[in-house]
């Protein structure tokens, strides 16, 4: 099976094409820079229309995961990239007939800031007033959801807060910040966090891609992944920190407080403009980091035959091996 | 006001009905051509023809009318239109006047009862009828339920906190008396809105904001309000008044009535009160009782009363199965100890008639009372109650603490046929008065404190009072002392099968439920514990758990209660445990596990009556095998036991120490083989008591059911809380107790229990029962006790175990605690917790109360700050 894979530069895209490598499948990468994979690479962007189009000819399956992700940009950036872009590589795919479709999107499309305590996937809702990833995510999925067919069929993937060796995003941050003596609890730490490890999400994926046929049960469906290991954050936190060999304990702050001085922060950083970088606490992740957040794993496990593979602390386990390599 | 001037309220619009919780869908509109001549706009809720996947099975399915009462209207039964629509068609009116319907002008009882005769054959419903009624809407149903155009379409009833006569003895509700005096009727009734939000105050817990905007909505102009004062208006208070002789017709031709009938009632309603579900009861003497004991006058808007639920189940077996038995009740126990004829309770104590010895000592005084003296006390009482009129089933509450007054009382009713109402003093004040309030008590026995508080909360209006002590005061008409005095005939010994008692004891949730027994059956446990025990006219008994001083007399054997608060049974000493022993020389000691260990620490070794006992007992809760081995020590001429059972059916099974030290640690708490005449099966998790029960195989985990000839007869006014715990067996139709615990049956048939069927955590990889994780997480070095509940959805719930750290602040535990905990058990747990202190039961202060523990862990681990737990 020959294989595009949109976003080729992320943590994931890259777990998920060397999987489908590794099993015998052909792989094409699709994204703006090099990636350090052997794989064949398509350098563009996914808003450029013909490009997309010339990308997704000869191969039989997409894996979308191309996206502006963070808090940093205007929403013309966020909405031409996330809905336009996706709506390029759909109507690619659905001209040249590939004959299954992976959309990766987010659990933050269902929802805003309420504590998630064993939910499924539901709807993905519009009309936010920033938190402008979570509003054009949203709008792509619902876009994406109406061009599922028995032609296209596509299946909706939301990963839940992915780390792992080399995960910039939630790791890299945790360290960062740990290092730099500036790490701070949001709340008491007790909220229960659901995550994904990475090559549990990539196996998802690849499960998915497998899965999502005409009349497959996943079909136009949108599937939360996590390890099914909620843990209190505290502990996650104590646990990357302890596989990076960082001996901390971390302040505390109130949620409230917390999600006031995101929503400041935010503020302050989308005036200072992008070459700030992205803000060190945003409301987003105040309120990942201080409610409850997750899922129930059953659907996934019923309609796409996948469960997770590697366990928390297994994972923490290659997470420390991975920190003492990079040494 | 001129009928111009009322105006049915503008249709709700579709947000409206959304966000009320009800389908828009539902709602519609019909003109109805009158008895009256006049044709009237009708609005109701219509659930419409069920879309039903068995649509040759709902052939035979009953439409459901409900009719709403004042000052409500359709949306009353959004609860039951949910439940139902999706099974049967369900039709709730708007009354004319009421809601959205027209506003035709002053209906009277007679007009209501044609008019819903009117929509009812406007509707055109082919099939058999179910009325539902709530309020006045209840007498409304009544009537039309036993008119002429009800025949042959009636297939059951529904009668939720109405009535149709006001209760002999009684006056009308006071409320409604008022609310019904001229002025004031059309002050809150019509030109203000005080009607309607008093009535949201009749609830016993406050109505959620949806049912509460729902119910007010159509009321909000006065020129909508008309009927309500008509309505207080048409309630009869004299004879003469236009509506009292057509509801009165219909109270008499209730009685002519055979088709099903539930009463769902809310039993906090001061206006229809328990009398008047007694009074309709009376009437319909085969109707099935659910008593919501913690819900008031809304009852179907309450979230304490499942009045959806219970319709559901009742109409299922009663109105579509059809089935007309009484709910499975045990048979009263075959006689046990002799070949003929039953041995009642009180006859060990006509055997000691003319015995002088010690019968009873008690603890904190010193009193004592001789066998002869106690058996003399036992009849004169028996006469006494008799002579002044206490008849077979009568039912007397006992408000006396535990000690000869009780003792002589309890046997006294028992043999002058009386029902004793007991409720474990555990339950508090508040629990107390409510079991003695829902057990409608004709006479009560206490001391004049008791005596005061019963008058004082009106837990008993109406019941006769006799005082324990010196005067009678309070309202008694005369003391214990003057009843023993009774030089009046013995009335008749009751049968084994009469009623014999009403046992109130504290739950893990909710209200106390009453459990019935009859003679038989007590005399049934009477000869099981004597059997399991070998327990001779030879053996005292010290009872530190006080309800077991009760037996003492039945088995004929001396009895003493040790000095310690009843309410804190763990507080009892090594020292007045002692003095106890050594004042009736005891062979055998009862005690609660809390009790025991609290002996165990205080205790000085050698104490020469400790050591003299033969048998030492402990139940209620899981025994520490710890707490088992330090008594051991005490008294090593003595066999440890712990019986296991429950106030509906005691003993179950029994297992000693040393069977404890043999069998080790297994998946959870070894509780011993069945008692002799006692059976135990294990169900599936969560199976349906309504089809026949498959036991599973041994060593898988199911939920305890058990019988035994001493089973009790069930629950007092719980019709579905009766029907859910006595499944009948599918092959010799006996009746199964279910016990609400969760265990196993090991290869050796000895019983092993998991947790209570409530407590299972139910996670993605199928049912963890928490005893046995406890027991594992409990042995590990420095935690004391734990509890293990769950959190989430079920089918997908996630374990937390919740540690006792009495230093420990309450949130997360220690880091080392939770790596600790995950490696001593095989479930994956998402998180450990700590607490200074678990939440248990005032009764025995062992059984944690986990379901209070998991709303606070799952709070805390939505996000929510970490306070101690309740």
């Amino acid at each position: 099976m020959r294989v595009l894979v949109t976003g080729g530069s992320s943590l994931l895209a890259r777990a998920t094409a060397e999987s489908l490598l590794a099993r015998g499948d052909e792989v094409v990468l699709l994204q703006r820079n090099p990636a350090p994979l052997d794989t064949p690479q398509l350098l563009g962007d996914v808003r450029d229309a013909e490009f997309v189009h010339s990308a997704v000819a000869g191969c039989d399956a997409v894996v979308h995961l191309a996206a502006k992700v963070g808090v940093i940009g205007s929403w013309h950036d966020y909405r031409s990239i996330n809905v336009d872009g996706t709506a390029n590589v759909v109507a690619a795919a659905r001209h040249h007939g590939v004959a299954r479709f992976v959309h990766v999107s987010t659990p933050s499309v269902a929802h805003a800031g309420d504590a998630l305590v064993g939910v499924g996937a539901t709807p993905a809702v519009t009309g936010r007033k920033g938190a402008w990833y979570a509003e054009s995510k949203a709008i792509a999925e619902q876009m994406v959801q109406g061009a599922a067919s028995d032609a296209l069929p596509i299946v909706i993937i939301r990963p839940h807060l992915v780390w792992g060796p080399g995960d910039t995003q939630l790791v890299g941050r945790i360290v960062e910040r740990a290092r730099a003596g500036r790490l701070a609890l949001v709340g008491d730490g007790a909220a229960l966090i659901d995550t994904t490890y990475i090559d549990n999400a990539s196996s998802a994926l690849v499960a998915a891609l497998d899965a999502v046929e005409p009349g497959a049960a996943c079909l136009g469906k949108a599937y939360v992944i996590a390890n099914g290991e909620p843990r209190p954050v505290a502990e996650l936190v104590a646990g990357i920190c302890g596989a990076a060999a960082i001996d901390i304990t971390p302040r505390r702050v109130p949620r409230r407080l917390a999600v006031a001085a995101g929503a400041l922060v935010e503020r302050v950083w989308a005036l200072r403009g992008a070459e700030a970088g992205e803000p060190p606490l945003t409301r987003f992740l105040a309120e990942q980091l201080g409610t409850a957040h997750w899922f129930d794993p059953r659907p996934a496990q019923r309609d796409l035959g996948w469960a997770p593979t590697v366990s928390i602390d297994e994972g923490l386990a290659r997470l420390a091996a991975w920190f003492c390599e990079q040494v | 006001m001129s009928p111009a001037a009322r105006l049915a309220p503008a249709l709700p619009t579709a947000a409206q009905w959304q966000q009320w919780d009800i389908d828009p869908a539902w709602s519609r509109t019909l003109d109805v051509p009158g008895h009256d001549g006049a044709v009237h706009r009708w609005h109701l809720l219509d659930t419409g023809a069920p879309d039903l996947a068995d649509a040759p099975t709902a052939a035979g399915r009953p439409t459901i009318v409900c009719v709403h009462g004042n000052p409500t209207w359709a949306a009353l039964w959004r609860t039951v239109l949910q439940r139902l629509g999706p099974r049967y068609r369900v039709i709730a009116v708007d009354q004319l006047g009421m809601g959205y319907s027209a506003r035709p002008g002053l209906r009277r009882y007679a007009d209501r009862v044609a008019d819903l005769g009117d929509v009812i054959d406007a509707l055109g419903v082919a099939g058999p009828i179910v009325v539902v009624g709530h309020d006045w809407g209840g007498a409304v149903a009544m009537g039309w339920a036993v008119s002429p155009r009800a025949a042959g379409r009636l297939a059951g009833m529904v009668l939720c906190n109405t009535g149709i006569a006001v209760p002999i003895g009684r006056k009308a509700p006071r409320l409604i008396r008022v609310a019904a005096t001229g002025p004031v009727t059309s002050l809150v009734g019509h030109r203000t809105r005080t009607f309607v939000e008093g009535t949201f105050a009749l609830s016993t817990t406050r109505l959620d904001a949806t049912t509460r905007a729902a119910l007010r909505a159509p009321y909000r102009r006065a020129s909508s309000r008309a009927a309500i004062a008509e309505f207080v208006d048409d309630v009869p208070f004299t004879p003469d008044h236009p509506s009292a002789a057509a509801l009165d017709a219909v109270a008499h031709a209730l009685t002519t009535l055979d088709v099903p009938v539930l009463l769902a009632w809310g039993a906090t309603d001061p206006v229809f009160d328990d009398d008047f579900a007694h009074d309709l009861a009376a009437r319909l003497p085969h109707a099935d009782l659910h008593r919501f004991a913690r819900s008031g006058h809304l009852s179907p808007v309450e979230h304490t009363a499942d009045v959806a639920g219970v319709i559901d189940t009742w109409l299922t077996e009663r109105v579509v199965a059809g089935d007309r038995s009484p709910v499975a009740v045990p048979v009263a126990a075959e006689p046990a100890t002799s070949g003929s004829g039953h041995t009642p309770t009180w006859a060990a104590l006509e055997a000691r008639a003319d015995d002088h010895s010690v019968a009873y000592t008690d603890g904190a005084t010193g009193a004592t009372i001789t066998f002869a003296a106690l058996h003399t006390r036992v009849m004169g009482i028996a006469r006494g109650l008799a002579e002044r009129g206490v008849r077979p089933g009568d039912r007397i509450a006992l408000l006396t603490p535990p000690g000869p007054d009780l003792l002589a009382a309890v046997y006294g009713c028992w043999r002058a046929g009386a029902v004793t109402v007991i409720a474990d003093r555990g339950l508090g004040l508040r629990g107390l008065g409510g079991a003695v309030r829902a057990a409608r008590v004709q006479w009560v026995i206490g001391p004049r404190q008791a005596l005061a508080a019963a008058r004082a909360m009106r837990w008993a209006p109406g019941a006769r009072l006799i005082a324990v002590g010196d005067r009678a005061s309070m309202g008694a008409e005369c003391t214990l002392d003057q009843l023993a005095a009774s030089t009046a005939p013995l009335p008749a010994e009751p049968a084994a099968n009469d009623a014999a008692a009403v046992l109130y004891t504290s739950g893990a949730t909710g209200p106390a439920k009453g459990v019935r027994y009859r003679h038989g059956q007590l005399a049934a446990q009477r000869d099981a514990l004597g059997r399991a025990y070998g327990i001779t006219a030879t053996d005292r008994l010290v009872a530190a758990f006080a309800p077991f001083a009760l037996y003492g007399p039945a088995l004929g054997i001396t009895s003493c209660i040790p000095d310690v608060d009843v309410t804190t049974p763990g507080a009892l000493t090594a020292d007045a445990l002692a003095a106890a022993c050594a004042s009736i020389d005891a062979t055998i000691v009862f005690a609660s596990p809390a009790a025991l260990a609290n002996v165990v620490r205080t205790a000085r070794p050698g104490d020469r009556h400790l050591a003299a006992l033969r048998l030492v007992l402990s139940a209620g809760a899981p025994v520490p095998i710890a707490t088992l081995r330090s008594m051991s020590a005490l008294c090593p001429a003595a066999e440890l036991h712990t019986p296991y059972g429950m106030t509906e059916c005691l003993p179950v099974a029994d297992v000693d120490l040393v069977t404890l030290e043999a069998v080790g640690s297994g998946r959870g708490v070894c509780v011993g083989h069945p008692v002799q005449g006692a059976v135990v099966t294990i169900a599936p998790l969560g199976f349906d008591a309504t089809a026949p029960i498959t036991a599973v195989g041994t060593g898988l985990t199911g939920e305890v059911l058990v019988r035994a000839p001493w089973l009790s007869d069930g629950y007092d006014q719980l019709w579905r809380t009766q029907r859910d715990a006595r499944p009948a067996d599918p092959v010799d139709h006996g009746v199964w107790h279910r016990s609400g615990d969760v265990g196993h049956l090991d290869d050796q048939g000895r019983l092993w229990i998991e947790g209570r069927s409530v407590h299972v955590v139910h996670t993605e990889h199928g049912p963890v029962t928490p005893v046995p994780l406890e027991v594992a997480v409990e042995a590990l070095p420095g935690v004391a006790r734990c509890a293990a509940v769950g959190v989430g959805p079920h089918g997908c719930q996630q374990v937390v175990v919740v540690l006792e750290r009495p230093d420990g602040e309450a949130g997360l535990a220690e880091p080392a605690d939770a790596v600790q905990v995950r490696a001593a058990v095989t479930q994956p747990v998402a998180a450990v917790l700590q607490v200074a202190a678990l939440p248990v039961d005032i009764r025995h202060n062992t059984k944690i109360d986990r379901t209070a523990l998991a709303i606070w862990a799952a709070a805390v681990l939505a996000g929510d700050r970490a306070k101690a737990p309740r």
